[in-house]
């Protein structure tokens, strides 16, 4: 018997769609199902990265109950979730206003759509650093450029005052995403017929109210998919955070993502960062739950047909 | 009182203008038709009237106010577009309601409107619903709705019926005809098809590359087109037109065919000019299978071969071959005609048209004065 015949007869019992599939299938139990299994269980052990035999001591739920009950994760949650709050707000407020203002350019759209790309395309680490530099309270430009004007003869602790710590990363943070919105939107402006607001005009709206009944509600799925990115983005946000104040000063610019990191490396308490990874989850899912119910509202509410 | 003019209307795209200088009189409530082919000026024309373009040069005057600069929501206007524009996020009461809402009319009052708006279109049952919900049709009523619940002094309709079918168009047609008789505001009205501009229009403005060709009631720019312009594009089927040369008494046509000179032209036109003869449909007939206007030497028989026929029932529009070219013809109570066959048609000359060649300007026109 020849091999390719042997080789047949091993999968013979295997329906031919099956088997096309398996690869694909293998692939993703390999680098997907199986990591997502194995932290889940880990979540629900011991296990310490310096003592690698805790992996296989099983401690039920006590993971998720130091968790819950522990204030500084609290604090981090909170954190997270205001700090996604306003940047989601300003980033919205900012990159519809960028899109109006880019709309309204009789020529080079593209060219500015393109330009308005440039934050996303430099690396968030790299920003970081740049807006570290920039809030330094000695060097720093912005405390530069207060005192240069007269504003104030102080250096402000931009990054060493816990409050003005978080304003220093929400500013990075818009700086480096409101163009998520801003493109998004713009699509969605220039892909808005011209008629209902020509309609508007006649039915004698000003242009405010041009804006606020009919064109607000047209763009507001697009601005709606940008927030869902936007939410994932910023509940898992880490490296810009890590770079400027490392959680820091006293954790209270600390957010889950930071706090799990330094629980699994530096602490090397990895089945307990598991645990705090799989509640952190759970509050990605219900925010992307809860803007994409918003924008299967907004969808039906304009009849969109995509 | 809305009457509105148009004086000296220009409208340029840099360097491209588009309107030339048009003057047009609306009178309170008449309704005015623009029409002409794509591209001819009368929706650039419309939008100025809106306010929805800017003017170029001249002035738009509204009930004797030059509303030139004012924005469209000061204009006291109501527009119904081509693609219906209405509000996606809005149901049909709201959509329908909208304006007054911006004019901070009471509730009750936008309420008491909106009923009366959906009673007259019968929109009463699709209230709640959202434009996509809703046909073509109705899509196109509730634009009406929206129009008249304001009670404007002008409506404006920019090719209200060319989204819709064949059917509902003449169904809407009807609706707007019996709209207009009820709110009697001044009406003007774009459309492409001359059909609708006919049978709606008090007036009809003929628009061709900017330029206004005829003005008349649709009798006077069927009876008497201004130029061969208007002749071929009003009336269905077009009329049948030729160029021919004025030749002792006769019209002699490119290939040799000849017609004699309709004697009411005698007068209008010289030996060996160059001529645009017309006749319509209505107006070539097999002898016998038409409305004849009497044997008082106006009807000119001649025996052609039949191209080809084209039975509507009623009537049979029979293609024959003279001139050069083939003519259409209109034949009442029909009988079967074979390809090929000759037959006696009668050209009624008390209806014959003749252009310049050079201007194409009617000739019949001197005889008028």
């Amino acid at each position: 018997m020849s091999p390719a015949v042997r080789c047949h007869s091993m999968f013979r019992k295997i329906s031919t769609p099956v088997l096309l599939l398996l690869p694909a299938f293998v692939v993703l139990a390999a680098v997907v199902l199986l990591p997502l299994l194995l932290s889940l269980y880990s979540s629900f052990t011991p296990f310490r990265l310096t003592r690698p035999a805790t992996l296989w001591v099983w401690a039920g739920f006590r993971n998720y109950e130091r968790i819950l009950s522990d204030g500084v994760f609290w604090a981090a949650f909170v954190r997270t979730i205001v700090l996604l709050t306003i940047a989601l707000n300003l980033e919205m407020l900012l990159g519809l206003g960028l899109a109006l203002l880019v709309n309204k350019a009789t020529r080079g759209k593209r060219v500015l759509r393109t330009i308005m790309m440039f934050p996303m395309m430099f690396s968030p680490v790299l920003v970081g650093f740049q807006f570290k530099f920039m809030f330094n309270d000695n060097v720093g430009l912005v405390n530069n450029a207060l005192q240069s004007l007269g504003l104030t003869d102080q250096a402000i602790p931009w990054l060493i005052d816990g409050n003005l710590a978080l304003f220093a990363i929400v500013v990075a943070e818009v700086w480096s995403s409101t163009s998520v919105f801003a493109i998004l939107i713009l699509a969605g402006l220039l892909a808005m017929p011209q008629e209902p607001v020509e309609a508007a005009k006649v039915d004698g709206c000003t242009a405010w109210q041009t804006f606020r009944y009919v064109t607000l509600p047209f763009v507001m799925p697009f601005a709606y998919i940008a927030m869902t990115i936007r939410s994932l983005d910023i509940a898992r946000a880490y490296d810009i955070v890590k770079i400027m104040t490392d959680g820091g000063p006293a954790r209270r610019t600390e957010l889950i993502w930071t706090l799990v990191g330094r629980t699994a490396y530096s602490d090397a308490q990895m089945g307990l960062a598991n645990a705090m990874a799989y509640v952190s989850i759970l509050l990605s899912i219900l925010f992307t739950v809860y803007f994409f119910r918003k924008l299967a509202a907004a969808r039906t509410q304009i009849g969109a047909e995509w | 009182m809305a009457q509105v003019s148009l004086k000296k209307l220009v409208k340029s795209y840099g360097a491209l203008q588009v309107v030339h200088g048009i003057d047009l009189d609306v009178a309170d409530g008449e309704f005015v038709a623009l029409v002409g082919p794509s591209g001819c000026g009368k929706s650039t024309t419309l939008r100025m009237i809106a306010g929805l373009e800017s003017v170029s040069g001249g002035a738009i005057e509204i009930g004797g106010i030059v509303v030139n600069d004012l924005p469209p929501r000061d204009r006291n206007i109501s527009m119904v577009f081509q693609s219906y524009a209405l509000y996606p996020h809005m149901t049909v009461r709201e959509n329908m309601g909208f304006s007054l809402k911006i004019a901070k009319q009471p509730q009750s009052e936008i309420d008491r409107q909106v009923n009366e708006a959906a009673a007259i279109l019968g929109l009463d049952a699709l209230m709640e619903r959202r434009p996509a919900q809703l046909s073509g049709g109705q899509r196109q009523r509730v634009a009406m709705g929206r129009a008249i619940v304001r009670h404007p002094e002008v409506f404006l309709f920019d090719e209200p019926l060319s989204n819709l079918d064949a059917k509902l168009r003449t169904q809407m047609r009807t609706e707007i005809k019996k709209l207009h008789a009820k709110v009697q505001s001044t009406v003007i009205y774009v459309t492409h098809d001359q059909v609708e501009a006919m049978t709606l229009a008090d007036r009809i403005v003929i628009m061709r590359d900017g330029y206004i060709e005829q003005v008349g009631t649709p009798d006077e720019v069927f009876k008497r087109p201004a130029s061969r312009f208007v002749a071929g594009f009003i009336g269905s089927p077009p009329m049948n037109m030729e160029e021919a040369r004025v030749a002792s008494g006769q019209l002699v046509f490119a290939n040799g065919d000849s017609l004699p000179l309709p004697r009411q032209f005698a007068d209008q036109v010289t030996e060996g000019e160059q001529v645009v003869f017309g006749l319509r449909p209505d107006d070539i007939f097999p002898s016998g299978h038409g409305l004849s206007s009497g044997s008082d030497g106006t009807v000119h028989e001649v025996t052609l071969p039949v191209s080809i026929t084209e039975p509507l029932g009623n009537e049979t529009l029979v293609f024959v071959e003279f001139a050069g070219r083939e003519w259409v013809s209109r034949m009442l109570n029909p009988r079967t005609l074979k390809s090929g066959e000759r037959i006696a048609m009668s050209f009624d000359f008390s209806q014959a048209h003749l252009f310049s060649a050079e201007t194409g300007r009617s000739l019949a026109a001197a005889r008028e004065i």
